[in-house]
């Protein structure tokens, strides 16, 4: 478990240097060497699906991130309220701690799942499916329906963006 | 970055995008068709896809891009494929695995690529329009 060690500390170093950077594109950089870590770990974790997955949908955020937004001037609002923010911010970790420890508390160790449904997806899956990637087997066969939803989510996505963004319709009032 | 975003990059980046922009689309192609026996799938290979239109926009500009991809045959093919995945999902009954190992990656890829190319393309004119009217 060393390599996961060694990713993790450098993908905290690259989000807190992408966090306190001044410059915007340095900050979008730091970004995706974050991704790139993620991508390297799901690799270290055997995961090669997620981790092309990773790969490839964080090229295309980074260009969309440097393509679209670098020359906007963000603005960062610190003055009001301040005393509300930081009282809130405390409230809201404190619940986040307790709600997560008392449900981390219930969870199996890690590399130790629960077999039951998975086992019959495992040994039944290529038999079934006739696919040798397990992975594509449970999520184009056993889990369809979850694909589907992904893909639902997706479109609507495209639909917002596009009603947004349309041409047709962006007349000034007088 | 350009300093021109309508007309695009130089010339070594428009001759090295000529020669790479099919092997490109062909590999969206291959992981999508091939995702259930080597590690990618429908979505991966879709954004590569899609990889491969933001690559030609990158270098010859947002009209060369568009020209490739008209924006009504965009719309028809994201819907179709939509409609043929909720199509599928409907008709073959519960609890029987059914041969879905081209199509599902197919239509997955169809919808993501040319959407994810759409948003891409929505956002960069987003922000001219923004950065026009200032």
């Amino acid at each position: 478990m060393l390599e996961i060690h060694l990713i993790l500390f450098f993908m905290i170093a690259a989000a807190i240097i992408a966090v306190e950077v001044k410059d915007l594109l340095s900050s979008i950089i730091a970004v995706g060497a974050v991704g790139i870590g993620l991508s390297m770990a799901f690799l270290v974790l055997k995961a090669p699906d997620l981790a092309i997955m990773q790969l490839v949908v964080e090229i295309l955020s980074l260009i969309i991130l440097i393509r679209a937004t670098i020359r906007k001037d963000l603005p960062f609002s610190a003055s009001g309220r301040w005393a509300f923010n930081t009282g809130a911010t405390v409230v809201f970790f404190a619940v986040f701690l307790v709600c997560a420890y008392m449900a981390l508390k219930g969870l199996r160790a890690f590399g130790d799942p629960l077999m039951r449904v998975s086992q019959a997806y495992l040994a039944e899956g290529p038999a079934k499916t006739r696919a040798l990637n397990i992975v594509s087997a449970i999520t184009s066969n056993f889990r369809v329906i979850d694909t589907l939803g992904e893909g639902v989510a997706l479109f609507t996505a495209i639909i917002g963006i596009l009603a947004v963004a349309r041409k047709v319709g962006h007349k000034k009032k007088k | 970055m350009g300093t021109n975003s309508e007309k695009g990059m130089g010339v070594i980046v428009k001759t090295v995008t000529k020669l790479t922009l099919g092997f490109i689309l062909l590999y969206g192609i291959y992981i999508t068709l091939s995702g259930h026996i080597s590690p990618g799938g429908g979505f991966a290979g879709g954004v590569i896809i899609a990889l491969s239109f933001v690559h030609v926009m990158l270098a010859f500009g947002k009209d060369a891009a568009l020209k490739r991809l008209r924006p009504p045959g965009l719309r028809l093919v994201i819907s179709g494929a939509a409609l043929v995945f909720l199509a599928m999902a409907i008709i073959v009954p519960q609890g029987r695995v059914f041969d879905s190992e081209v199509i599902v990656p197919l239509c997955e890829a169809a919808i993501v690529g040319p959407g994810l190319f759409v948003i891409f393309v929505a956002l960069v004119l987003l922000s001219k329009a923004d950065k026009d009217s200032e």
